[in-house]
């Protein structure tokens, strides 16, 4: 009994989330025509693939403990670069998306660096990188440059149709983002990296002593959120087949909410990869539920998904005040076990003393 | 006692000395490199040149650099001063003209000298939602015992949605010219926002210095325990910090909708939070907190606004300038970080024993 | 006793120091296979000092230690744990929010194809678990389970990951209850069996006869001796931990406790079946005007947990405490201080001094707290209020506007006084006030004390040496395990009270 009552808790925020999906999306679907086709649904994926893949950087971070504010201006930065090397300089297209990846990660290693060896804040180490990079970007480029590429044209056109759906199709970028999210899923469960990032957002003072590499995982954290930050970017240019570095302003708050309401515990050490894709396709929804009503502006977005996230902090700062308190009278709990394990103990205990 | 002798010992110590020093390294490298720095005129009645402009355009930074003081004395930070200035300003704004929000009315009409709104009740409600968003973090902080990084957020990411929610998602345009005197104006050939700082400055160094609140703000900043243990009521202080901050936020939020003549929920006070951060780390308050000095952070915000301005006469366009802000603030950081000081401390040793 | 007699864990002529303090000098110790060995000392002993250095936070200036006869010297405490030197704190560093398998098995899970194989991670951790006879679900977070069952699983861990040789057990016992603690017991004496070295800290001394065979002592950073735990009397032990032999016991100070003073009328302070459970039991006091009450224990018998509660910083969930004759329903500092409580906290570091603040500024600091923000006193009160007490409790400083970081600790301590009485208070609870301060400070601050009370203000004074508490005390009330064990009021020696406080056979 005890057993389904924790495994309940420990993925409530995730089921509500779902469940908020859920509940958004049957409401849609009665009320908006354009909901009831399958494309509908795939098109959640389509329009938030980068939102996605840079999500998913942000729980790993967020699980460390940590927080990233940089991650909408690397998505512009990688924009605008990528462009700007395809355009002026007529770089190999295949070369570009290397360069841009190693420069996201480096970027996020090095603020990681920052962060760990310095022990600076993480978030006024991302807000300067977040500046920076946004900076960079009208040093590059002060408007905005189209993308005339062939390839990336191609990728941009690339559909995929779903098998057992008529007329349903996903695009390369929304494809992309599902395998990023599959090997996020991997590596956070599978994968002694992955339950290391847990431990240090646990407890990094415990996970220090435990003899995990604190150091080196916290810093490759970082860069693997480059990375994706910087793959994001790749797929932003893609499909918007131009760079500029007022693209994806405020994807960071974006991304942050995301992760919150896909149930990570902001305080870390908490959460599932898997919840940040409900969380991306919650505050989807709401926009395409604004776009679909019309009449309501697309600032309501912002308000809802501020909402939500604030709704969702304050379970989770519950949850843990909970927890403390469980502990506190951890004694009640202890009683279960000692009765469980009382015959065997005293049986030692009259052999040993003999 | 030797409470008033100078020495050198003393200056170097003092919280001013770096921000002075920052300020004068880059009012020397203007003197150089960009010509007519210096050149101040007398236009339309009040002075004008670059210098009046860094002190014109500083005051709302000089505004929030006096708000987050203490809010980062107290070992927290306020990420949401930029939101709220964009509130306020909606706030103001659309109270001068609330038709421009919700329906289509002919430009003559638009550009009519008045406000529908006393003035002074623009004002009152601008800087009462302002405070009311700076109660909310401090309620959030002090009595939801959420992290004060993640309780400013939640406002950061909704706070431009509500702007928005206020002007309707239109950019307010205000042709009322009493309201611009905040922002433009100009008193004793100075410019009106800079007094309305020193005004404000005055006050908080005043409640910070003239009562306890300032000692009780460092002392929940070094340690916590030990003021708790004293009786010192750390929630109540957190709460009123939080407050004052969005106060200040309020202000600058007027300040800035009357220097641009509009509101633009998207766009007013963005990236400001970085801007007064960086300043009050610039004057010397340490990030977990403890000391603060208000004229520090004052300087402080100085030469971010110096910085900036010097940026743009030597031709930097506007918007890569923050790159070179995100260097400056990356270096400060880590020239106060106390990792920073070991490997100092070291090195020096290591000459110290080698001569 | 030991099984076998084969030197596990030897240390030699360990010396450490920190800036201003010898913290170890010349210190051995020996651990033998298949034994619990109790270190026993006092605050400032060293205790902590050699355990540091046996698990690799430090290093010791100068030694040898040899680890089942080979020289060793930990850089860390991963090394030490690769050497075979396991720790479980008192603070459990795991991982709350992992699951207990996860816990045990972090860094060497099973893997197979190169992922982790959580099945068969969960199998091997339920056996690590049955072999410590606990019977949990390993699938679970651990924050899920009590302190006591976490500490198990700590030990779990430390036994399975390095293959462990050496225990070490840092008041593992503080926060559990008897039940609990009996259960750590038995998993000790099963690994003590299986050949393990288990080194075991702890305040309780009832504890210390309970399971450990030898007992090494340390005070004031030099080693009293080591001994045979069933052969040492309880009253030696205590008398060695504070420093006394027991031949002096004819010349010890045997003293007639002015305790008939003035105790007319009303108590100031009045407790009845004050407690909270896990930190002292409950108990009834008696405060009156103009009386020194002396608290005399080990650490961790309950003492500054006393201060605690009756300053507030603590609430209480049993009995009433009563002040000047009302009733305390709002515990906090804040309203004990405006009720005329003042409370020196033992951990002058921690809680005592604001060390970036000036002098001054931490002397008006309560004062003003009381007052509220904005009734601020001016500069030339504070002033004239700090230099009132430089002068009277001699506080050697330049001036009141230095920092207080800047001065020695006897000064900080001094400067945390003068906070207090700054206060004006009516009762003035004193934690370990002359701790790390020389001895004609010491002095000083015992006839302040005194000085206080004929001034008629109440006092608690708690402090573990007796000889202070004795001299300064119109009554004394002694604590033993988490329990006030009895009151002297009248004639008493240090051998009575020392016998109260070791408790078990006189």
């Amino acid at each position: 009994m005890t057993n389904k009552l924790k495994i309940d808790r420990k993925f409530m925020p995730l089921l509500a989330t779902v469940g908020v999906f859920a509940l958004l999306y049957l409401y849609g679907f009665l009320q908006y025509k354009g909901m009831r086709q399958p494309q509908a649904f795939f098109n959640l994926f389509i329009n938030n693939a980068f939102l996605l893949i840079t999500s998913i950087g942000m729980t790993f971070v967020i699980l460390s403990e940590g927080i990233d504010l940089s991650v909408g201006a690397v998505i512009a930065l990688t924009s605008v670069a990528s462009a700007a090397l395809l355009e002026n300089y007529g770089m190999n297209p295949v070369l570009v998306i290397v360069l841009m990846l190693l420069m996201g990660t480096l970027f996020g290693g090095i603020m990681g660096a920052i962060i760990h060896f310095f022990k600076v804040q993480p978030f006024i180490v991302t807000l300067a990188g977040m500046f920076f990079a946004r900076g960079m970007c009208f040093f590059i480029s002060l408007d905005a440059i189209p993308i005339k590429d062939p390839l990336y044209r191609t990728m941009a056109l690339t559909r995929i149709q779903i098998p057992g759906f008529e007329r349903a199709f996903l695009s390369l970028s929304a494809v992309i983002a599902i395998v990023v999210l599959i090997v996020g899923m991997y590596v956070a469960h599978f994968t002694r990296y992955g339950r290391s990032i847990y431990a240090i957002g646990g407890n990094e003072q415990s996970a220090l002593l435990m003899g995990l590499p604190v150091g080196r995982i916290k810093v490759s954290v970082y860069a693997l959120n480059g990375f994706c930050s910087a793959l994001a970017g790749i797929v932003f240019s893609i499909s918007l087949l131009s760079g500029h570095g007022l693209y994806a302003v405020n994807v960071e708050l974006d991304a942050i909410a995301s992760v919150v309401i896909g149930g990570t515990l902001l305080t870390g050490g908490q959460g599932y990869v898997f919840g940040t894709l409900f969380g991306v396709l919650v505050t989807g929804l709401i926009q395409m539920l604004i776009q679909f009503n019309g009449e309501l502006s697309s600032w309501w977005t912002r308000i809802a998904v501020g909402a939500l996230t604030l709704i969702f902090i304050g379970v989770q700062s519950l949850f843990t005040s909970r927890r403390k308190k469980r502990q506190a009278l951890g004694r009640a709990s202890l009683i279960d076990v000692e009765a469980k394990t009382a015959v065997p103990m005293e049986d030692k205990l009259t052999t040993g003393s003999a | 006692m030797t409470r008033s002798r100078f020495s050198w010992h003393q200056l170097r110590d003092s919280q001013l000395f770096w921000p002075l020093l920052a300020l004068a390294l880059i009012l020397l490298f203007n003197l150089f490199f960009t010509p007519g720095f210096y050149n101040v005129e007398i236009k339309d009645g009040h002075l004008s040149g670059f210098l009046i402009d860094i002190l014109n355009r500083g005051s709302i930074l000089m505004l929030l650099a006096t708000g987050m003081t203490m809010v980062i004395a107290t070992g927290g930070v306020d990420l949401s001063v930029g939101a709220v200035v964009a509130i306020s300003a909606a706030t103001a704004t659309v109270l001068i003209n609330p038709a421009l929000a919700t329906e289509l009315i002919s430009s003559e009409e638009l550009i009519k000298d008045v406000t529908s709104t006393p003035l002074w009740m623009c004002i009152t409600a601008a800087l009462l939602i302002a405070t009311l968003c700076g109660l909310w973090n401090g309620l959030l902080v002090s009595r939801g015992k959420i992290q004060p990084m993640v309780a400013t957020l939640v406002l950061m990411v909704a706070g431009r949605g509500i702007a928005q929610l206020i002007t309707h998602g239109q950019i307010i345009t205000v042709y009322y010219t009493p309201y611009f005197f905040i922002g433009n104006g100009y008193l004793l050939g100075l410019p009106f926002p800079l007094f309305i700082a020193i005004f404000v400055y005055l006050c908080t160094w005043l409640w910070a210095r003239r009562t306890a609140f300032g000692m009780f703000v460092e002392s929940i900043g070094i340690n916590a325990q030990s003021s708790f243990l004293s009786g010192i009521n750390e929630k109540n202080i957190k709460l009123a910090v939080y407050t004052f901050c969005g106060f200040c936020a309020g202000i600058a939020g007027l300040i800035y909708s009357s220097n641009v003549k509009s509101a633009d929920a998207n766009n007013a006070g963005l990236n400001l939070e970085l801007d007064a951060i960086l300043a009050v780390v610039m004057g010397g308050t340490l990030m977990s907190g403890g000391r603060f000095s208000l004229l520090a952070s004052v300087i402080g915000a100085l030469v971010i606004q110096s910085t900036t301005t010097t940026m743009y006469a030597i031709g930097v366009p506007a918007m890569a300038a923050s790159a070179i802000k995100g260097l400056v603030v990356l270096v400060v950081i880590l020239l106060y970080s106390e990792q920073t000081k070991l490997v100092l401390t070291r090195v020096v040793e290591r000459v110290g024993a080698r001569s | 006793m030991p099984d076998s007699n084969t030197s596990l864990l030897s240390m030699k002529g360990i010396y450490k120091a920190f800036p201003g303090v010898q913290a170890l000098e010349n210190v051995d110790f020996e651990l033998q296979k298949g034994e619990i060995h109790a270190i026993v000392g006092e605050n400032g002993a060293g205790k902590s000092t050699l355990v540091k250095i046996i698990t690799g936070v430090e290093r010791p200036d100068n030694g040898r230690i040899e680890l089942d006869g080979v020289p060793i010297q930990a850089k860390s405490p991963q090394h030490a744990q690769e050497l075979g030197i396991s720790t479980v704190y008192q603070e459990i560093n795991l991982c709350e929010n992992l699951s207990v398998a996860e816990n045990i098995l972090l860094g060497r899970e099973p893997r197979k194809f190169g992922r982790i194989d959580w099945r068969a991670m969960q199998a091997q951790a339920i056996q690590i678990l049955r072999h410590l006879e606990i019977d949990i679900d390993a699938t679970k977070d651990l924050g899920d389970y009590s302190i006591a069952i976490q500490q198990m699983i700590a030990i779990a861990r430390a036994l399975e990951i390095s293959s462990a040789k050496v225990l070490i057990l840092d008041e593992p016992t503080s926060s559990l209850d008897t039940h609990e603690t009996e259960k750590l017991f038995q998993v000790m004496r099963k690994l003590k069996s299986e050949g393990l070295g288990i080194i075991f800290i702890t305040h309780f001394i009832d504890q210390i006869y309970e399971v450990t065979d030898r007992i090494t002592i340390l005070r004031n950073g030099k080693l009293v001796g080591t001994y045979e735990t069933a052969v040492l009397p309880r009253l030696e032990l205590i008398a060695k931990m504070i420093g006394r032999v027991m031949g002096d016991f004819n010349d010890m100070v045997q003293i007639k406790l002015k305790s008939d003073k003035q105790r007319a009328g009303e108590p100031l302070l009045r407790a009845r079946s004050l407690g909270h459970s896990g930190s002292i039991a409950p108990f009834d006091l008696d405060l009156y005007t103009g009386e020194v009450v002396g608290l005399a224990g080990l650490l961790g018998s309950g003492r500054t947990e006393t201060a605690q509660l009756i300053f507030g910083i603590d609430k209480p969930d049993s009995g009433r405490l009563t002040m000047a004759g009302e009733e305390i329903k709002h515990f906090s500092p804040a309203d004990s201080i405006a009720k005329g409580i003042a409370f020196c906290p033992e951990d002058r570091k921690a809680d005592g001094i604001v060390d970036d603040l000036t002098i001054r500024e931490n002397i008006v600091l309560a004062v003003q707290s009381n007052k509220g923000w904005a009734k601020r006193l001016n500069k030339n009160q504070q002033y004239e209020l700090a230099e009132k007490f430089i002068k009277m409790l001699d506080i050697s400083t330049p001036s009141a506007d230095q920092k207080v970081k800047n001065l020695s600790g006897g000064n900080q301590q001094k400067v945390i006084l003068a906070r207090w009485l700054a206060t004006n208070p009516q009762l003035l609870i004193l934690d370990e006030p002359t701790r790390g301060i020389d001895i004609g400070a010491k002095a000083e601050i015992q006839k302040l004390v005194l000085e206080l009370a004929e001034e008629g203000k109440a006092c608690l004074f708690i402090s573990s040496e007796l000889e202070e508490v004795l001299r300064t005390s119109h009554r004394i009330n002694v604590l033993r395990d988490q329990h006030f064990v009895a009151e002297f009021s009248d004639e008493v020696d240090e051998h009575t009270i020392m016998q109260t406080m070791a408790g078990g056979e006189k």
